[in-house]
């Protein structure tokens, strides 16, 4: 089985943003950098799928020379060779394309990626390749099993779970709750340092979103805080009379 | 300006978050229709009716039973291109985040996703987009002569009920292939009653201060005399107390309810990106110093097993129990 795993680099969850002198982009200096958390998920899933039915795995990116960090941290999970995709991005579809172009020549039997980054939220990369590289998708995958050709997925929806089926090769977006992912062992990092990341050159078309204002999002909030003082009851429903009189939210 | 808006369906009923795209459309100003995508689109017709819209486009197929997102791509874009769309709004759901971005590519189109505003300046849509779970937010400009955008579900009143318009009714035929339905939606399990914690008006989120699972009605009784959903921290979830679903943060969901209630939380920098748009936010928590109250509008320094049970109390006399 030939699996295609497609990862970002992004900003660590503990980070605080701060915009950058441009007004349109984070200040990038002293964030640490890691492996999109939702795309754990799918290396993991991979690297298990993988050892169940053999085959490789090969984790793509795309950015600047320091996106390697996040295939390297994908190779010592366990994935076997890395694929740096080298372009500026603006807009997501951007990156869509520069993934399906690498993609395409490798003939995946199983695409798999994190159901969105971290870092723009967009949830857009899964369906756009599905519609570039003319593979069926699934977002949001909390449960994937594979017989054959064919995979039965489970989808996270508002409210409960859609079962879908779906023929390979498809792609799938990983959330939280496929799988636990594993740490990368230290014989394992080392071994990472080893394999194989090969370099692309990415050529996107122009980016057809611009970003006019990055802000931090400030509000004013009342910021009544108050004790119990020992009187529970008393807090209770001087809160509930707040809300009701003061937010007027019930 | 032609604005299309794409109904999502449950079971025959609209969906609210699709109402909620309908007021964005037509704050925007323009011509607003709405698109229908179903196998037996009747009942989401005579819906539609009452909307206020110019006109009801519709792409049906027996094999539309279930949501299949390609066959559901093609249909959207030709009723687009049918439509004469110059803008198209699709309420950023589960379903509607996997279909705006197809509909962008077959557009060729430019796609901002879970929107919070959309304006008009100088002749320009704007439109917000949220980034780093709330912790930024950027103002976006699409450059394409057709634009798509998701929007977040709460942030815009769903439309009045019972305007009657009299909209033109078409209907477009779909080059549907087979590989369209290479995937397809064979069943739907719904947790019954419920309340998605996405698409809550208010939240009540318990974290480790809750000290464990089997307090948790606590928060569920709190929940209910609100009529809110339950929500979840990071902690508990990788605990196991909660279902991933209930997480909200960073790694989880971002929700913008009305008012959200943090009981046991803390407020990690994950947890507050998540949260911190909702419109009023409530912190019980036995630390003063916990973050959480730094971006509270109202809150109680005390013990959460003391204040819940009168506080559930309050809420249900309140609200009329």
């Amino acid at each position: 089985m030939n699996i295609i795993v497609c990862v970002s680099h992004v900003p660590d969850t503990t980070t605080r943003i701060n915009v950058a002198g441009d007004a349109k982009s984070i200040d990038a200096a002293g964030v640490k950098f890691i492996l999109n958390p939702y795309d754990e998920f799918a290396v993991e899933e991979a690297l298990r799928l993988r050892d169940k039915l053999k085959g490789e795995v090969t984790v793509v990116t795309v950015g600047a020379d320091n996106a390697k960090e996040a295939l390297r941290q994908a190779l010592a999970m366990g994935a076997d060779k890395g694929v740096l995709v080298k372009g500026e991005k603006k807009d997501s579809w951007q990156v869509a394309e520069m993934l399906a172009t690498a993609i395409k020549p490798l003939n995946a039997d199983l695409i798999l990626l994190g159901k969105q980054s971290i870092d723009f939220d967009g949830m857009e990369i899964a369906p756009m390749l599905s519609e570039l590289l003319n593979l069926p998708a699934v977002t949001v995958a909390v449960a994937l099993n594979i017989e054959d050709t064919k995979a039965t997925v489970e989808k996270e929806v508002e409210g409960g779970r859609e079962v879908i089926e779906i023929d390979l090769p498809c792609i799938i977006a990983a959330q939280k709750g496929l799988n636990d992912p594993r740490y990368p062992s230290l014989p394992n990092i080392m071994k990472a340092k080893q394999k194989p990341i090969a370099e692309v050159q990415g050529a996107p078309s122009a980016a057809r979103t611009e970003v006019v204002q990055m802000t931090k999002p400030e509000k004013k909030r009342a910021n009544k805080i108050f004790k119990t003082d020992g009187n529970a009851t008393h807090a209770a429903q001087e809160l509930a009379r707040m809300l009701h009189e003061d937010a007027k939210v019930i | 300006m032609n604005i299309l808006v794409y109904l999502e369906d449950r079971n025959g009923q609209i969906r609210k978050p699709s109402l909620e795209a309908i007021s964005a459309a037509h704050a925007l100003g323009g011509t607003v229709s709405v698109a229908i995508v179903a196998a037996d689109a009747s009942a989401l017709i005579e819906q539609a009716k009452s909307l206020n819209v110019s006109s009801v486009i519709v792409a049906s197929d027996a094999r539309l039973t279930n949501y299949s997102s390609r066959a559901f791509g093609r249909a959207l874009a030709a009723i687009a291109k049918e439509a004469k769309a110059d803008v198209i709004i699709i309420g950023a759901t589960g379903r509607g985040k996997d279909l705006a971005p197809r509909v962008a590519v077959r557009l060729e189109a430019g796609y901002v996703p879970e929107i919070t505003a959309l304006s008009i300046d100088g002749g320009e849509i704007l439109a917000t987009h949220p980034v780093y779970a709330g912790k930024a937010q950027m103002v976006m400009k699409v450059t394409t002569p057709i634009k798509v955008f998701s929007t977040r579900p709460n942030l815009w009143k769903a439309p009045k009920d019972g305007v009657t318009g009299e909209p033109t009714m078409q209907n477009v035929a779909v080059d549907w292939s087979d590989a369209d339905f290479k995937e397809h939606t064979k069943d739907l399990v719904l947790s019954q009653g419920k309340l998605d914690v996405a698409e809550a008006d208010i939240i009540v989120s318990g974290g480790r201060g809750l000290r464990g699972p089997e307090n948790w009605p606590l928060i569920e009784d709190l929940a209910q005399a609100f009529g809110a959903a339950t929500g979840a921290s990071r902690a508990v979830v990788d605990a196991g107390w909660r279902p991933h679903s209930e997480q909200v943060g960073q790694t989880g969901k971002t929700v913008s309810p009305t008012l959200y209630v943090a009981v046991g939380i803390s407020g990690a920098v994950q947890h507050l990106a998540g949260m911190s748009s909702a419109k009023t936010i409530v912190a019980i928590n036995k630390d003063e110093n916990a973050p959480i109250f730094s971006i509270a509008d109202y809150g109680i320094i005390g013990d959460a097993f003391e204040i819940l049970p009168p506080l559930t109390e309050e809420i249900k006399k309140l609200r009329g129990h």
